[in-house]
């Protein structure tokens, strides 16, 4: 680690510097490094993570990523179900990139090591996925995830010039006349504070789905990087945008992939009825059909599930209502082979056996489509500021989100990010004594607030539990506007109760308490960003849903919003128009009769 | 099935304490809940300071390993239920032979240098590399390395691992594996230069073959299994040597044939 303490303007706060820094090391961030490191092994690169890399939420992604890869199927039919899955929100051009190149980045991960399913003749083997009308998605059984990580972290180690700072928590982005100069970082073993400078930061954190109270995310996924870009002046992009599971397992909320329905389960409510079909998703078939019925995408799906609900067809449990996933006649050898996971999971955790028994599933708070705003090399409008992954908002998903593609858009925009990085940091310096006074002022931040604060009542546990709750009221799978305006009071009471909270833990070593305290803090500032957001868009667009505006506005709507940040620390939302390229806005249509405009499309890849 | 249960909790804090102490919680017990369940209970309603590693609660992430009454396991895949009877008590331990930071929190930077020295990644001779496209790999092919490419880190094994608790040199189970995850796979073509590293007494020859690895393993990769067929390998190679007039035949790659 390039660690030389500089402390040039009489500071106490130590420092040490490269030329890019990754923050987060999941397949975006570990992409994103090998990517920089390929431009210029000169380079001095960082990967600064809370967690070490293979502990990242990327392994538990589980049915696959996207990306053509059969003579049957084309770029612009991805491209399409891509655009419509997302309602007519993605950037087209976002799209295009990303088609073009996720073929390319899944078979760099075949080269790296990564072990996918292969057909008996050795080629790469794809299965359906939920709103896709071709097969194209690679896996790796049903832990892709899990392989793509180890295999991109395993290949992080022979690159000399990436190194690591493991288990350190950053807290604040240090910003110079509009330049991104570095971050504040606390290193978890010691409680060390130190400042972290760099030409180039990108960040790669993930998501944010702790802060609903019922979620697959892992309990590190609090939006700690869309927070630092907004606190730091960068707009959040889309954050009305929150993707439901249609199957999770109760309690826990563990996922059961959508590859489960693409191998043929079937979703069946309290009378053993595929209520699908009364969605406008097609007719019951035995054997599953491309975007129709259980593989219509996750929006509509989880939107289903509540009106099944209210329709009285869903089963209660002790954790909320249910419907089922059956996979009992898909046999236990297929399960074995293509649904391990399934299996594994539902029998430790729900004692219960796929092979025999039906699923108890509800809906599952998985996927933000929104986050930091970038443009399609992952540059923020803050200059040295880049995202890539969940964090970002490029705009590739739209309204909702495709199962399969959060995988590869990792990849593509990660080693998009990392170039672009590579080469500002290439032609960049690194900040100067202004960001050090930033960097000490942060460190009497977290000593005066946290540390070695007096006096505060507020428990973490009880200010989380609340916001979680308030989260899931307001912005669920339907919103409307009198929950949203009570979601955004209590909000702004739970943001003054935050400045009273109290910590059991005072100590340097391992603070997990100081961490949980601040990453109550970025999970604030996500979800206020989020109801704000949802209560301006006065439209229903994929995954965002009102009751009070049923219907799609295009005339007013088809545009992106952008939260920003205040001086004063409130905040404004502006709309950005959608970059349509050959896709005008359509009527989203699923089921065996849907016209699919480039079914007879000519691009092909061998 | 008790509806309370006591845990006894190892505790260390290296600012304030010369050892580890326990110290006892009673916690409700419910048919749901796994072991880190009930810390993350301690933690958020009774003792702030508790500290442990744990992220993805569904048996994937490898972070929360921790020894329950004297065994090694992943606290979100260990349940409450199969402790709670005829008033048990349950004992939760840093996992053994790691050097401990803070109560259940072990220091795994030696065991990451571990991992890097198994040199875990595709290694291909220069003139033989793709640039684009997939390399082929038959289903029977996968199959071969598939179980030790499973390994998830967590570190179990070197909990349980007799061998690491007196060696701390010696490189362990995992990394083992995990080299071995490479030797086995078709388009692999670094065994040989893996084995610099593993012939060494501190490599696979540090293994006494005790099997507690492979039993502890809560994804099944069998690390034993993986040093067994590397030592044959590395035995057929070196009795090879003697055979073959120039040394080494470049095609015996360890487990590679």
């Amino acid at each position: 680690m390039a660690t030389s303490p500089l402390q040039p303007w009489g500071e106490s706060v130590e420092a040490s510097s490269h030329d890019v820094l990754l923050i987060g090391g999941g397949a975006a961030g570990l992409r994103a490094a090998i990517a920089a490191a390929e431009v210029n092994p000169k380079l001095n690169i960082a990967v600064v993570s809370k967690v070490y890399p293979m502990r990242s939420h990327t392994v538990s992604a589980e049915g696959g990523a996207a990306g053509v890869a059969k003579p049957d199927d084309s770029l612009d039919e991805h491209a399409y179900d891509t655009i419509s899955g997302g309602d007519w929100l993605s950037d087209q051009d976002a799209v295009e990139a990303f088609v073009a190149e996720a073929p390319q980045e899944l078979a760099q991960l075949e080269r790296w090591g990564c072990p996918w399913n292969r057909e008996p003749d050795g080629h790469i083997a794809v299965r359906a996925f939920g709103g896709m009308k071709k097969m194209r998605t690679w896996f790796a059984a049903d832990k892709t995830g899990f392989h793509m990580l180890h295999t991109l972290f395993q290949t992080t180690l022979k690159y000399q010039p990436i190194s690591r700072y493991d288990e350190w928590f950053v807290t604040k982005l240090l910003v110079d006349d509009g330049v991104v100069r570095g971050v504040v970082a606390i290193e978890l073993m010691s409680g060390r504070i130190q400042a972290i400078l760099a030409k180039a930061v990108i960040l790669c954190t993930g998501g944010c789905g702790r802060v609903f109270p019922f979620t697959t995310n892992a309990n590190i996924k609090s939006g700690d990087g869309m927070a630092l870009a907004f606190r730091a002046g960068a707009p959040l992009k889309d954050m009305e945008f929150v993707q439901y599971h249609p199957t999770g397992l109760p309690f826990t909320g563990i996922l059961i992939t959508e590859a489960a329905r693409a191998e043929g389960g079937y979703m069946l409510n309290k009378d053993g009825y595929r209520y699908l079909q009364d969605y406008n998703l097609g007719k019951p078939e035995p054997k599953p059909v491309l975007r129709c019925m259980e593989l219509g995408p996750r929006d509509r799906l989880s939107q289903a599930f509540v009106h099944e609900h209210h329709k009285g067809r869903t089963m209660e449990t002790p954790y909320g209502p249910v419907v089922h996933l059956d996979l009992r006649h898909l046999g236990e050898k297929l399960i074995n082979a293509k649904l391990p996971f399934v299996r594994e999971l539902c029998q430790k955790y729900q004692s219960i056996d796929p092979v025999r028994e039906l699923i108890p599933v509800r809906p599952v708070v998985h996927y933000m489509m929104g986050g930091v705003s970038t443009d399609i090399n992952g540059a923020t409008p803050l200059h040295g500021l880049y995202a890539a992954g969940e964090v970002a908002c490029v705009s590739l998903n739209g309204a909702n989100r495709l199962g399969s593609n959060s995988l590869p858009e990792c990849l593509v925009f990660g080693n998009r990010a990392g170039k672009a990085a590579a080469e500002f940091a290439s032609s960049h310096g690194l900040g100067n004594g202004a960001v050090m006074a930033q960097a000490a002022d942060e460190e009497s931040r977290l000593k005066s607030e946290f540390l070695h604060k007096t006096g505060g009542r507020e428990r973490i546990a009880t200010i989380r539990t609340e916001m979680q709750s308030t989260v899931e009221q307001s912005v669920g799978i339907y919103r409307e506007e009198a929950s949203l305006r009570a979601g955004l009071h209590k909000m702004m009471e739970l943001q003054e109760r935050y400045q009273d909270i109290t910590l059991d833990d005072r100590s340097h070593t391992f603070n997990t308490e100081l961490e949980s305290a601040l990453e109550l803090g970025f999970m604030l500032d996500v979800a206020q960003s989020m109801v704000a957001s949802a209560m301006h868009r006065t439209e229903s667009r994929g995954a965002h849903q009102r009751t009070d505006f049923a219907m799609r506005n295009d005339e007013k709507f088809l545009a992106h919003s952008l939260l920003y940040r205040n001086f004063d620390g409130s905040a404004r939302v502006e709309y950005s128009p959608v970059t349509i390229t050959r896709w005008p806005p359509g009527e989203r249509v699923y089921g065996q009769h849907a016209q699919h405009p480039d079914a007879k499309a000519v691009q092909r890849v061998s | 099935m008790a509806d309370k249960i006591v845990m006894e909790i190892a505790r260390y804090s290296p600012e304030s304490d010369h050892e580890p102490h326990f110290e006892s919680y009673e916690v409700p017990v419910k048919r749901e809940w796994v072991v880190l369940d009930a810390l993350n209970h301690i933690k958020d309603n009774v003792d702030g300071s508790l500290t442990y590693r744990w992220s993805c609660r569904m048996g994937i992430c490898g972070s929360c390993g921790m020894m329950v009454n004297g065994e090694p396991k992943l606290t979100c895949a260990t349940f409450l239920s199969s402790y709670a009877r005829n008033g048990n008590k349950i004992r939760v331990e840093p996992l053994r032979y790691f050097p401990v930071i803070r109560d259940l929190v072990t220091e795994i930077g030696g065991f990451m240098e571990k991992l890097k020295k198994a040199k875990p990644w595709l290694m291909r001779a220069s003139n033989d590399q793709l640039t684009e496209g997939t390399y082929l790999q038959t289903p029977e092919q996968l199959d071969r390395y598939k179980q030790f490419s499973m390994c998830i880190n967590c570190t179990l094994c070197y909990a349980a691992c007799p061998v690491t608790g007196l060696d701390p040199v010696f490189i362990g189970p995992a990394a083992l594996a995990l080299a071995q995850r490479y030797n086995m796979d078709s388009r692999d073509q670094g065994a040989a230069e893996r084995t610099a590293t593993l012939a060494h007494p501190e490599g696979v020859w540090g293994c006494t073959f005790v099997g507690e690895c492979t039993r502890v393993c809560p994804k099944h990769v069998d690390p034993a299994g993986a040093i067994q067929q590397y030592k044959i390998a590395a035995v057929m190679d070196w009795l090879k040597s003697f055979v073959t007039p120039r040394g080494r035949d470049a095609g015996s790659q360890a487990g590679n044939d």
